[in-house]
C-alpha cells in the first residue's frame, strides 16, 4: 500500500491506529478516579506528543541513518516557531501557510548551518553545531530583539497588521489560530459513563501531519537515499572511492532534518501562537537527542515512542508531588508511609529529570537499540520459550555455515 | 593601555576556570580517549564541596544570650556554632570564614574518590564503545549528578563568601583596581596548572601517561600496566575540575546547573585547542577568556552589538574552519 | 601510450623519501604487477593513482586526462576502483545491499537525491547487483551483514563491489593477503575470468609470487620508492638484480 511493503505498510498503520484512538487510549482511568492523574489524553499534550515526535523522525533521519551527531537541532525548531509566529502577525491566523513558512526558513537555515558544519565530522561537527544553535539563541536574546522580542519572547497583539486576516476578533480580543476557519483550540468532549475523552482540533491536525512525517520517513528509510546514508554511517572511505560524494548526500539528510524540526516548530507555534529564544536553547537540542536515543536511533518507530515516553513522563511525572505519594502509600503503617515516600520523592515532581537521566543511562548502557530493541528482545524470548528445544537448536545451526 | 590590562584581567579568571576544565577535558580524552560530558557536574560537585563545608562548620547549637530577652520576654536564644566552642571564638570563626580555601583539603580525596568510582564504575566499559555512546553517557551520568545535587541542597545559587582578607580590591597599577580573589583564583589556577604539567613532565608515572596518550598500544606493549594509570589520572582530572569548582565560589554563588553552562563551553575550549593537546587546552581558556571580556567593553557592543554573546562560538567556528585540528591539536585524533 | 601514465612522482613524509621519481606506464587490458619488499613504497603510489595522496611532484594521467587535483570520487567514475589492502566494505550493511551501491555510483553519478522511491522497485540495479554476487559465487549469503562475513569473503565482497562498476581498470592491494591456499587459488581463477570475460586493465600489488606469475603480464619492481626494472615474467624470474633487491630486502 503507498507503495510500502507489507511490514512497512502494518507499521504506519499501527502508528495510524495509535495516533487517531489517542484520545481513547491515552485515558484509560475515569476522570474521578485517584488514577486519573496518569491520563494523558488531554489536548496540550497529545499536541505536544505528536510535535516532538515529528521532531524526533526528523532528527532519526539525520542521525540515525548518517551517525552526524547534530547538537543544535533546537535552532531549528525555534526558527521554525519564530517564522510561523511572524505569519501571525503580518498575514493571517491561517496555520497552513505559517507551517510552510516554518519548514522553508528552517530549511534555510539547516542548509546554510549544516554546509558550514558538515566540513568536519565526529566530535567536531557536534561542536559546530553547538556553537551554531548556541549562537542562534544568543542573538535571538539580545541583538535580533527586534526579530524576536528578547526575553519576553514573540507574540501576538492587537495591533499586528494580519493582512490578509483582522487584527482584532469580533469581540476585541486576539484572534485565535485556525485550519481555513476551524479553529485549532476547539475540542468536543465526549462523556461515556465516568469517562471523559476530549477531541481536539488541534491534536488532530498535529496527529495527521505527524502521519505524513512518518510516512515520509519510511519512504526515505526504504530508499535508495536512505541506503546511501547508511552506507556513510558504515564506511566513508568506502563510498568515496565507490565513486559516490558522502557531502550532498548528508547535507540532504541535514536540511530534511532540519525541515522537520522547523515543521515541529511551526505546529507548536500553530497550537499556542508565541516563541521564545529557549526553545533553541543546546538542552532543548539534548532532549530530542535523549529522545532519539531512548525510543532507538536508526529504527523507524523508537524517536516516536522516546518522544512520547520523555513527554508522558515529564507531564505526568512532574505532576506528583508529596501530598499525592502519601496518598499512595497511605494504607502503610505510618513509619514504612514515610520512608516510601521519602525513597521515591527524589524521582517524582522536580526531580523528574533525575529519573529520565538515570533511564538514559540505563538504555545506553544496556540496551544500545533503544526501547525498540528492548522491545524486540522480549519478542525473542518469547518465541524461544513457545519454540522446542529442537527447533531452537536448528536455528541454530541454521546460522553457523556463514563461517 | 590600563584599559585593556583591565580586559586581560577581567578575563584571566574565567580563562583560568575554562582553562582547568578543559585540561581535565583533554587529560581523560588524551590518556583514555573517552569524551567526558560529565565533566561540568565535577566542576560543579568540586564547588558544592565548599558550600558543604561551609555548612558543616557552621552546625551550631543554641545558647541563651545573658541579661537579654526577646520580645516574648522568653531568654534570647543564639546560635553558637561548634567550631566556636572546640577552638575558641577567634579562631573559630577565623575558620568559618576561611572555609572556601579550607575546602580545598576536603575537595581533593571526594574528587579522587569520585573520579575512581566513576572510571571504574562506568567509563571503563565504554573505552570500546563509539564516541556518541560516550558522551550519551557521560551525559545522562551529568543530569543524574546535577539533579542529586539540586535535591539536596536546592535550585537557587547558594552563597560561599571568600575569606574577609581576600574579599577587597587591590590597587594592581595605579589606577587599576581589581577584586583580590579573582587574582587569587588566577594564581591558583596557575599553580594546578604548573603542578600538573610538572607531574606529567618530571615523574617516571607522568612518561609514561605521556607515552600512552601518544601510542597505548606500545606502551602496552612494553607490559606496563596503562590501565591503573589511567584509572589514577581519571582521577586527578576530576580532582582538578573539583579545584577549579570549590575555588570559583566567590566569583560566582554555586548552584546546581554551573556544570553544564561550564561545560558547553570548555568543550568548545579544548575543540579550539585541539583534542588532546594540552597546552592547547590551557592557551585556547585563556585565550577565549580574555576575547569574552574583550568583547564585552562597551566599545565593542555598541560596533559590533551581541558579540559579547557570540564571541566564543564564533572564534571556535573559524578555528575549527581554518585549523580543523584546533591551535595544537595532532592528526588523525578523533576525526571519525 | 597507456591507459595509466605516471610520470616522474615523487612523495616524502617528512624526511622519507616514500616515492622516488617514478615513472610507471601500464597498456590497456593488461595485468601489471607491482612488486618490492614491505614498505617499498607500492601502497603510496596506489594512494597516488586514487587521490588519496597527492604527490609533490610529477603527473599522474589515466585515459588521457590528468587525475591529480581531483577527489577520489572524482577518480572513481573516471574509470578506477580500488581493492584495499585491509578489506573496505559496508560493514553495517547487507551484502546484497553492498553491492548494490556501486551499481548506483555507475547509473546515477556522485550523487542523485532519490528519496521517495524505494530500493526494492530498482530493479535493473537489484538484477545487476545479483548477477555479480552470482558471479563471484556470493548469492546465497546476499542477505548476511557484510561485517559477520569471514575474511576471505569480505575481500572477495569487496572485489565483487569494485568489478560491479565495470571499471576500466582495477587496482588491488594485496588482495590474497591472509588467505588460505585454496581461496588465493580461487581468487586467481576469479580475476581470471573477470579478465577474460571483459575489457580490463588490472594493476596488482602482490608479495606472492604465485599470484604475480599466474596472472601478470608485466612487472616493476619497486624498491626504496624507486623503480627498480619493469619486465615481463619470464624476464624478471631470473633477474639478478631483482633478485638481490628483493630478497636483500627480506632477508
Ligand atoms: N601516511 C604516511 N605518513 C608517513 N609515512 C608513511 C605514510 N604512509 C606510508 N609511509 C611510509 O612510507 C613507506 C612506504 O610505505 P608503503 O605503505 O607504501 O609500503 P608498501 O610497499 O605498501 O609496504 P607493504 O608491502 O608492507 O604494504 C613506509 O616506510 C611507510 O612507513
Ligand atoms: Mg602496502
Amino acid at each position: 500500500m503507498l507503495g510500502l511493503n507489507k511490514k512497512d505498510t502494518n507499521l504506519l498503520l499501527v502508528v495510524l491506529a495509535l495516533t487517531m484512538l489517542a484520545p481513547f487510549i491515552l485515558n484509560p482511568f475515569p476522570t474521578d478516579s485517584g488514577l486519573a492523574q496518569f491520563n494523558a489524553g488531554y489536548p496540550d499534550l497529545m499536541q505536544r506528543f505528536a510535535i516532538f515526535g515529528i521532531f524526533a523522525i526528523g532528527f532519526n533521519i539525520l542521525f540515525g541513518l548518517t551517525g552526524y551527531l547534530s547538537f543544535g537541532h533546537a535552532a531549528f525548531l525555534g526558527v521554525g516557531s519564530y517564522s510561523a509566529v511572524w505569519m501571525f502577525k503580518l498575514l493571517s491566523m491561517n496555520i497552513l501557510p505559517a507551517i510552510i513558512l516554518s519548514v522553508i526558513i528552517a530549511g534555510l537555515f539547516a542548509l546554510v548551518i549544516g554546509y558550514v558544519s558538515l566540513r568536519r565530522s565526529g566530535i567536531y561537527f557536534s561542536i559546530l553545531t553547538l556553537a551554531f544553535a548556541q549562537m542562534s539563541f544568543a542573538l535571538a536574546y539580545s541583538v535580533l530583539t527586534p526579530v524576536t522580542n528578547g526575553e519576553t519572547g514573540l507574540q501576538l497583539t492587537l495591533s499586528d497588521p494580519r493582512i490578509l486576516g483582522s487584527s482584532a476578533a469580533a469581540d476585541g480580543s486576539i484572534p485565535v489560530t485556525n485550519l481555513f476557519g476551524l479553529e485549532m483550540r476547539s475540542a468536543w468532549d465526549m462523556a461515556v459513563g465516568p469517562w471523559t475523552f476530549t477531541f481536539s482540533a488541534g491534536y488532530y491536525f498535529c496527529a495527521i501531519v505527524l502521519l505524513v512525517a512518518f510516512y515520509l520517513s519510511i519512504r526515505i528509510f526504504r530508499s535508495p537515499f536512505g541506503m546511501m546514508l547508511r552506507a556513510i554511517k558504515s564506511n566513508q572511505t568506502r563510498l568515496n572511492y565507490t565513486g559516490l560524494n558522502p557531502k550532498p548526500y548528508t547535507l540532504a539528510a541535514f536540511v530534511i532534518s532540519g525541515m522537520y524540526a522547523g515543521l515541529a516548530g511551526g505546529l507548536m507555534a500553530a497550537m499556542d501562537p508565541l516563541a521564545g529564544a529557549e526553545r533553541m536553547q543546546w538542552t532543548a537540542s539534548g532532549e530530542v537527542v535523549l529522545m532519539t536515543i531512548l525510543g532507538g536511533a536508526g529504527t523507524l518507530i523508537g524517536p516516536v515512542l522516546g518522544a512520547g515516553m520523555i513527554k508522558y513522563f515529564e507531564n505526568i511525572l512532574s505532576k506528583i508531588n508529596e501530598s499525592v505519594l502519601h496518598g499512595w502509600f497511605a494504607f502503610m503503617p505510618d513509619g514504612l508511609e514515610d520512608f516510601f515516600v521519602a525513597i521515591v520523592y527524589p524521582f517524582v515532581g522536580k526531580g523528574w529529570h533525575l529519573t529520565l537521566g538515570i533511564l538514559f543511562m540505563l538504555v545506553v548502557i544496556f540496551l544500545p537499540g533503544g526501547l525498540v530493541e528492548g522491545g524486540q528482545r522480549i519478542g525473542a524470548a518469547f518465541r524461544r520459550k513457545g519454540k522446542k528445544a529442537g527447533g531452537a537448536e536448528a536455528e541454530a545451526a541454521k546460522q553457523q555455515p556463514g563461517e | 593601555m590600563d584599559a585593556i590590562l583591565l580586559q586581560i584581567l577581567n578575563g584571566l579568571d574565567k580563562g583560568s576556570a575554562y582553562a582547568l576544565i578543559a585540561l581535565g577535558l583533554t587529560l581523560i580524552f588524551g590518556t583514555l580517549g573517552v569524551v567526558n560530558f560529565a565533566h561540568g557536574a565535577l566542576f560543579m560537585i568540586g564547588a558544592f564541596c565548599a558550600v558543604t563545608l561551609q555548612r558543616l562548620l557552621s552546625l551550631s547549637h543554641q545558647v541563651e544570650v545573658p541579661g537579654q530577652v526577646d520580645f516574648l520576654g522568653n531568654p534570647l536564644m543564639a546560635d553558637v556554632p561548634y567550631v566556636t566552642d572546640w577552638f575558641g571564638e577567634a579562631t573559630g570563626n577565623a575558620i568559618i570564614d576561611w572555609s572556601v580555601p579550607l575546602a580545598i583539603l576536603l575537595t581533593i580525596p571526594v574528587m579522587l574518590l569520585v573520579g575512581y568510582v566513576m572510571e571504574r564504575g562506568l567509563i571503563k566499559h565504554f573505552y570500546k564503545r563509539p564516541h556518541a555512546d560516550q558522551i550519551l553517557v557521560t551525559f545522562g551520568l551529568a543530569i543524574v549528578l546535577q539533579e542529586i545535587v539540586k535535591y539536596y541542597y536546592g535550585a537557587n545559587p547558594i552563597q560561599t563568601p571568600a575569606p574577609e582578607a581576600l574579599s577587597g580590591v587591590a590597587q594592581v597599577l595605579p589606577g587599576v583596581v581589581y577584586p583580590i580573589w579573582r587574582i587569587v583564583y588566577f594564581c591558583f589556577a596557575a599553580l594546578i596548572i604548573s603542578g600538573v604539567f610538572a607531574f606529567l613532565q618530571f615523574t617516571t608515572f607522568g612518561m609514561v601517561v605521556r607515552a600512552g596518550m601518544a601510542d597505548r598500544e606500545t606502551v602496552g606493549l612494553l607490559g606496563i600496566d596503562i590501565d591503573k594509570r589511567f584509572t589514577f589520572m581519571f582521577g586527578l582530572a576530576a580532582a582538578v575540575a573539583g579545584l577549579a569548582g570549590v575555588m570559583y565560589g566567590p566569583i560566582n554563588a554555586p548552584n546546581y546547573h554551573m556544570g553544564m553552562d561550564f561545560l558547553v563551553l570548555s568543550f568548545v575550549v579544548v575543540v579550539v585547542g585541539g583534542m588532546g593537546s594540552l597546552p592547547g587546552a590551557v592557551l585556547a581558556g585563556f585565550l577565549l577568556g580574555i576575547l569574552e571580556s574583550f568583547a564585552s567593553t562597551t566599545w565593542a557592543t555598541t560596533t559590533l552589538p551581541g558579540i559579547n554573546q557570540i564571541i566564543i562560538y564564533l572564534v571556535a567556528i573559524i578555528i575549527l574552519l581554518t585549523r580543523p585540528r584546533g591551535l595544537m591539536g595532532r592528526k588523525g585524533v578523533m576525526e571519525d | 601510450m597507456g591507459i595509466l601514465e605516471v610520470k616522474g612522482v615523487n612523495k616524502r613524509f617528512g624526511g622519507l623519501q616514500a616515492l622516488g621519481d617514478v615513472n610507471l606506464s601500464v597498456e590497456e587490458n593488461t595485468v601489471h604487477a607491482i612488486i618490492g619488499p614491505n614498505g617499498a613504497g607500492k601502497s603510496t603510489l596506489l594512494n597516488c593513482l586514487v587521490g588519496k595522496l597527492i604527490p609533490d611532484s610529477g603527473s599522474v594521467s589515466f585515459a588521457g586526462q590528468s587525475v591529480l587535483g581531483r577527489t577520489p570520487h572524482e577518480i572513481n567514475q573516471m574509470g578506477i576502483s580500488r581493492v584495499f589492502q585491509t578489506p573496505e566494505i559496508f560493514g553495517d550493511l547487507t551484502v546484497y545491499e553492498n553491492t548494490m551501491i556501486p551499481c548506483f555510483a555507475r547509473r546515477d553519478g556522485t550523487f542523485k537525491l532519490n528519496a521517495i522511491g524505494s530500493v526494492g522497485s530498482q530493479t535493473d540495479i537489484r538484477d545487476q547487483a545479483m548477477a555479480m554476487l552470482e558471479d563471484v559465487n556470493m548469492a546465497d549469503k546476499a542477505d548476511v551483514h557484510a561485517a559477520s562475513l569471514s575474511r576471505g569473503d569480505k575481500r572477495r565482497l569487496e572485489m565483487a563491489m569494485c568489478l560491479a562498476q565495470e571499471p576500466k581498470m582495477l587496482l588491488l592491494d594485496e588482495p590474497t593477503a591472509g588467505m588460505a591456499r585454496a581461496d588465493t587459488n580461487n581468487t586467481i581463477d576469479l580475476l581470471r575470468e573477470i579478465k577474460e570475460k571483459r575489457d580490463i586493465t588490472i594493476a596488482i600489488i602482490e608479495h606472492d609470487m604465485h599470484v604475480v606469475f599466474s596472472l601478470a603480464e608485466r612487472i616493476t619492481v619497486l624498491a626504496q620508492g624507486t623503480p627498480l626494472v619493469e619486465d615481463t615474467p619470464e624476464n624478471i624470474k631470473g633477474h639478478p638484480k631483482v633478485q638481490e633487491a628483493y630478497l636483500g630486502g627480506h632477508g
